[in-house]
């Protein structure tokens, strides 16, 4: 086995969750980059889904921006926002990836303000697409370093919705059935939500790292799967796709 | 009547009465004439203090970068603004002090760039009104205006506290009981646009994504088209098929080559990362970003001095390459 570091840890670890086939709307950054080396790895078929109107790109760099005309390279339509949010309400994305400031237990996240919003201590930019993704698709994975200040037992403010408050509490709120987190993907460990209380629970520990060391840097108290289990490692194809052809300048995976 | 569940408390800037759009509608002008001027007749006639103003494209793809220099540069304040897909272009007006009310999608960032410090201090400052939407929140909002009716439902945001501080409401659904949000029709004062072709009357070309501008062109009251070139009557009807806005929803035509600039132009050239970064390093010290703007911005004569010292045909032709994936230093 090669040498990796978490970051490519992270993103390997989220690229498996995409199969072939799926649709998946994405950002920017590390959820761009697991979505390119899924493509290029073991799902040529990925659908992969830009907010500001980019469908199915073949994507030869890592864009910029989510609006940047990487996002509908080789793709098989330019379209607009409301033709991607329809697809998504419309239900025929089956992911979201999501970044942001903060995550509960449920997994709602807050990328809006710290602090109280009518005097917030520090601005941040909002939903953007974010809310729409998080109500809309099927699953939210969200990809983020592991952080107790990012773990937090209650966000300052709920931007996306997670489960919200618990069990049921996405559908009387009025959005779609069936809906909600999936994955929460971090460097050092792959977490999922038990379906009962819908609380954030850890599923695999990548290896280096031990349950304490997640519990450590998350704020609130982690659940434990039936079987928690070492993530499996990058293979060396992952690595070499993720190192050459993803990002061949470094700007995620870092030296 | 549909039965109201919960009501977001965030200020409503613009009223959504659709009898009264159609009664700004019904006297547009639908006259065949030619709409060419410059940016700045533009911007004098169709921008005004206090009124509600909207940018299109995607903050720092396919923007009108000279409107919205010219609009700091004329001064124009007390403007509500919609912060949706914006930031270069939010970057630019929070500069300029331009709006003091905001309706947030997307504000202060430039995407995988980081945020930009002087617009957090400006929205941090406690003298904007603000109401929280998401992206396709505001969509809706332009496609409502643009279909002629008062609201547009959706299935998002709801539960959130981006619902509770927006100005939307949940409904119950009079055929199924579902609970949907309702987005109030937003119908922008002015708005500007950048496009890759339009003729003298004001039809216009788009290549590539189309964002939300197609309904923001059909929401606008008025309507200021910057184009990379302009292109003859008789070529736009050789090809209806590729009108994406036709003339009647214009107001002015200017045609501003590199216009995007320092965004991205899809299928012409790629954004200036390094400008980009200029702007977002310089801001960190208040007096060398005063000193910055005085440079690019107030004392510019038109965008096309700005284009000049930013490096002007030279550099567009690095950006040229950067967007057509070619290795000017390549091994062929």
């Amino acid at each position: 086995m090669s040498e990796y570091n978490t970051i490519e840890m992270m993103i390997c670890a989220a690229a498996r969750n995409l199969e072939d086939g799926a649709a998946v709307a994405v950002g920017t950054g590390a959820p761009c980059a697991a979505t390119m080396l899924a493509q290029k790895a073991h799902s040529p078929n990925l659908v992969i889904i830009f907010e500001a109107g980019g469908i199915a790109p073949l994507l030869p760099t890592m864009p910029i921006s989510v609006g940047d005309s990487r996002t509908y390279y080789k793709a098989v339509m330019a379209s607009g926002m409301c033709e991607v949010m329809e697809t998504i309400q419309r239900g025929m994305v089956d992911y979201c990836f999501l970044g942001g400031a903060q995550i509960d237990m449920y997994g709602n996240i807050n990328s809006t303000v710290i602090g109280d919003w009518h005097k917030p201590k520090v601005r941040f930019p909002g939903s953007g697409g974010a809310n729409d993704f998080g109500s809309m698709a099927w699953k939210i994975m969200v990809i983020t370093p592991q952080d107790s200040r990012r773990f937090v037992e209650k966000v300052d403010f709920i931007t996306t919705p997670g489960y919200l408050e618990g069990p049921g509490a996405r559908e009387r709120a009025g959005l779609a059935d069936n809906t909600g987190p999936y994955k929460v993907i971090t460097n050092m460990a792959v977490m999922g939500y038990d379906p009962e209380s819908k609380r954030m629970r850890a599923e695999s520990i990548h290896k280096g790292y031990t349950f304490d060391d997640v519990q450590e840097n998350t704020g609130f108290e982690l659940l434990r799967a039936p079987e928690v289990v070492e993530t499996p490692e990058p293979t060396a194809e992952e690595l070499r796709i993720l190192r050459e052809e993803v990002d061949p300048n470094r700007y995620i995976i870092g030296r | 009547m549909f039965e109201v569940i919960a009501e977001g408390e965030g200020p409503l800037f613009m009223d959504p009465d659709a009898d009264k759009a159609r009664e700004y509608f019904r006297s547009k002008k639908r006259a065949l004439v030619s709409k060419v001027m410059t940016v700045s007749e533009a911007v004098g006639k169709f921008v005004h203090d206090g009124e509600y103003l909207a940018i299109g494209g995607f903050g720092a793809n396919r923007i009108p970068t000279a409107v919205c220099h010219e609009i700091v540069r004329q001064r124009k304040k007390n403007m509500a603004f919609a912060g949706h897909t914006s930031t270069h272009d939010f970057q630019i007006l929070a500069a300029g002090e331009v709006f003091n009310r905001c309706d947030i999608a997307y504000i202060i960032g430039l995407e995988a760039r980081g945020l930009s410090t002087n617009a957090r201090r400006y929205m941090e400052s406690g003298k904007i009104e603000s109401c929280e939407w998401t992206n396709y929140a505001m969509a809706c909002r332009l496609k409502a205006a643009a279909a002629g009716v008062s609201f547009m439902p959706a299935r998002n945001i709801m539960g959130t506290d981006t619902f509770k501080y927006s100005a939307a409401k949940v409904v119950k659904c009079p055929f199924t009981g579902e609970n949907y949000v309702i987005y109030p029709a937003l119908w922008p004062d002015v708005s500007a646009i950048h496009v890759h072709e339009a003729d003298i009357y004001g039809n216009c070309r788009i290549k590539g994504i189309s964002i939300a501008d197609l309904e923001l062109a059909r929401a606008s009251k008025h309507l200021i088209i910057t184009t990379e070139r302009l292109i003859s009557e008789e070529e736009i009807r050789s090809d209806p098929t590729a009108t994406v806005i036709p003339y009647y929803l214009v107001d002015a035509v200017c045609e501003v080559p590199y216009g995007s600039y320092p965004g991205n132009m899809p299928y012409e050239y790629f954004s200036d990362e390094d400008h980009l970064r200029l702007w977002l390093n310089v801001e960190k010290d208040p007096e060398e970003f005063k000193q910055f703007l005085e440079k690019y911005i107030y004392r510019m004569r038109d965008f096309n001095q700005y284009l000049e010292l930013c490096g002007g045909i030279e550099r567009i032709n690095q950006l040229r390459a950067v967007e057509n994936l070619i290795d000017l230093n390549g091994r062929g």
